[in-house]
């Protein structure tokens, strides 16, 4: 087992905590550069997806996961970031001013969506922001000499200056560079006063309130950055899809997000990347084991003389196969990860992390959650 | 014409009282109840169509059938997570409701269904048509009202469960089955949305997403009425349902759908305590 002996406050907010941290994460680094050359061309793209939804996770995380703030609307500021930027660049815009225009409509979008919510708690902030983004569809569709409504809106390649991201590879290294500058800020404010009031209010408002953290103040800032943060996805998410149309950014995108942070683990930015990982995967993996299940237990039932295993094998695929199968796989998963694994994957990890290092000490209740059965809203 | 928004008012107005039901017993909100009411509709009409059973006896097996549905979820799923932060517990139905759309469309298909019901005719009085079929909305909420009006005031279960929304602990202290009163206010709460689906069927028809447009909308019918008030979940209903009506038919296009929202909106923005509702602050 490690032990911190720490000399300087300094050490509790250093960016990596100590030597090995560097080594491992360099080690990581190293591994996502030299990854497209690996990879095939279609799990370059894929990649690239978990890279687009790790910042889409970064910014759900900071609203979600540090703030407390629950957003059903995230979709909206999704869509707002991709039809801005790529409206800016079809009317001749620089790659890198349409971006940031981009980024400022979205900032200031969540802006004005956050003002309400400073008057609002809880469930009540879900249902508004849920009422905004279901508004913000509609207008999509409707204000079509912006979006080109239903018709949907094509998105070049990115061209940065005068060099075109044309192939998988180079997109993913662009997707990859988004990514860690989004990682970086975000720890940076993490680690300074705002992330600390952030976590105060999620913990307790009262609390935070009585400490004299401006709640007014930093739950718009948190909502503007999580906002920001997502309308830089947006515009990756534009190049990426290719086509843009309103139904894509419908309430299932928002629940999408929510689950991202779920699965991976509220409150840590290493849940953001995990559940980015597991939402961007999980479609594609449905759809390989959707072929190889039946043709693998058929050959198996060949090979064997068990007829039935062939038989189960065709019902699992033609039970994947279905349409809406997807959305449901993954509702049973939020289910299950809700009722065992609170925590997310990160819990997990720390999990199994703190019983490899405490070897013949570890002790499930050092993860025990005091449940509260009091009501938290209606309190007299 | 008024009628017709009326009755989806009316339809609104039921959902958002299950929602009601719920919050107001156990601090939560499901967001499955949408996908329930899509439930008693398909099992309404599997019992209707398929088996060829009359339209009345199919009712009664989905209000029944999906009343059991919810008192097993309550006892199974939402029982574990008792005393977890309420925004798990807001996941955890929207993730059962993703799992019910599925389930459905495995199992009665993702096309568009009809259900045939006995209220073919129209009635013209003083020149102004009033189909049967909005009519039975409005009739069939009134009843349902009445009835769980009586229920809750007037039997000691009813007041049990006035006793535990109130306050659990002290329910519990005075001898109320606090866990059984759970599982009974879901499997009323499920039952009043099959019903729903049941009346809403003939209007919108039977499909698998049919519960999710109605239960955002319920959803700013509850909050308008203040979430935990029932007279005034109902009153939301009826005012959202006026409201889509009147939005749909005077302004331009795209706002007959987005109309309750803004009037959300700026609800919560005024009033976030909602017409009938009362809010306090929590004290330290």
């Amino acid at each position: 087992m490690r032990f911190q002996f720490k000399t300087s406050y300094d050490q509790d907010i250093r960016i990596f905590r100590d030597k090995v941290d560097v080594f491992w994460y360099g080690l990581l680094a190293v591994l996502v550069l030299i990854l497209p050359l690996l990879l095939d061309d279609y799990y370059v793209g894929e990649t690239a997806w978990v890279f687009i939804y790790g910042i889409c996770g970064v910014s759900m995380m900071v609203l979600v996961g540090y703030t407390g703030l629950v957003s059903l609307g995230h979709a909206a500021f999704l869509g707002i970031g991709a039809y801005a930027h790529a409206y800016f660049i079809q009317h001749g815009m620089p790659w890198v001013v349409a971006m940031v225009l981009a980024v400022a409509l979205t900032t200031a979008s969540g802006l004005i969506v956050g003002l309400p919510a400073l008057r609002m708690t809880g469930i009540y902030l879900t249902i508004a922001t849920l009422a905004f983004a279901v508004i913000i569809q509609e207008v999509f569709s409707r204000w079509e000499s912006v979006t080109h409504g239903f018709a949907g809106m094509k998105v070049d390649k990115p061209v940065i200056f005068g060099f075109e991201f044309a192939t998988d590879q180079s997109f993913y290294y662009l997707c990859l560079f988004f990514l860690v500058v989004v990682l970086w800020a975000t720890r940076n404010l993490l680690r300074s006063p705002t992330g600390r009031a952030w976590i105060a209010i999620r913990d307790s408002e009262i609390a935070a309130q009585s400490m004299g953290v401006h709640l007014a103040v930093y739950k718009s800032i948190a909502f503007a950055y999580s906002a920001g943060v997502m309308g830089l996805a947006g515009a990756l998410f534009a190049h990426k899809i290719a086509y843009l149309a309103p139904d894509i950014f419908t309430i299932l995108l928002s629940i999408q997000f929510l689950l991202l942070v779920i699965v991976g683990g509220l409150g840590s930015l290493h849940g953001a990347i995990l559940g980015a990982i597991f939402v961007a995967l999980l479609p594609p993996v449905i759809a390989i084991l959707r072929d190889s299940i039946p043709e693998s237990m058929a050959a198996f039932a060949a090979g064997t003389g068990l007829t039935f295993v062939g038989t189960i094998g065709s019902a699992v695929g033609g039970f994947l196969a279905k349409p809406g199968v997807e959305a449901g796989i993954f509702g049973l998963i939020l289910v299950l990860v809700i009722l065992l694994e609170p925590l997310g994957m990160y819990g997990r990890w720390l999990k199994i992390k703190l019983f490899f290092s405490t070897f013949p000490m570890y002790k499930a209740a050092t993860f025990k959650r005091q449940k509260s059965y009091m009501r938290s809203e209606r309190l007299r | 014409m008024t009628l017709n928004g009326l009755a989806v008012g009316c339809i609104y107005g039921l959902v958002a009282l299950g929602f009601v039901l719920i919050y107001k017993a156990t601090e939560l909100v499901n967001f499955a109840q949408g996908d329930l009411l899509m439930l008693g509709a398909f099992v309404a009409y599997m019992a209707v169509v398929w088996w060829g059973l009359d339209y009345w006896v199919g009712f009664l097996i989905a209000v029944v059938a999906v009343g059991a549905f919810g008192a097993l979820l309550d006892r199974v799923v939402l029982r574990q997570v008792i005393g977890q932060p309420q925004f798990a517990v807001v996941m955890l139905t929207i993730g059962l409701g993703a799992m019910f759309r599925t389930f459905a469309s495995v199992t009665w298909g993702s096309e568009i269904y009809t259900l045939p019901t006995p209220f073919g005719g129209v009635w013209t009085v003083g020149g102004v048509t009033l189909s049967h079929q909005y009519l039975s909305i409005v009739f069939g909420t009134l009843v349902l009202c009445g009835v769980l009006y009586a229920f809750f005031n007037h039997t000691r279960i009813g007041i049990a469960m006035q006793a535990t929304s109130q306050n659990q602990l002290a329910a519990y202290y005075m001898g109320i089955p606090v866990k059984m009163i759970f599982s009974l206010i879901w499997a009323i709460s499920a039952g009043v949305a099959a019903a729903a689906g049941v009346l809403l069927a003939p209007v919108t028809l039977i499909d698998i997403n049919m519960g999710l447009a109605v239960a955002l909308k319920a959803f700013a019918a509850a909050v308008l009425g203040g979430f935990g008030s029932i007279p005034g979940a109902l009153m939301g209903g009826i005012v959202i349902g006026l409201i889509e009506l009147y939005a749909g038919a005077t302004l331009p296009d795209g706002f007959k759908d987005t109309a309750p929202y803004i009037v959300l909106l700026i609800m919560l923005i005024v009033r976030p305590q909602g017409l009938f509702g009362t809010m306090t602050r929590k004290k330290v």
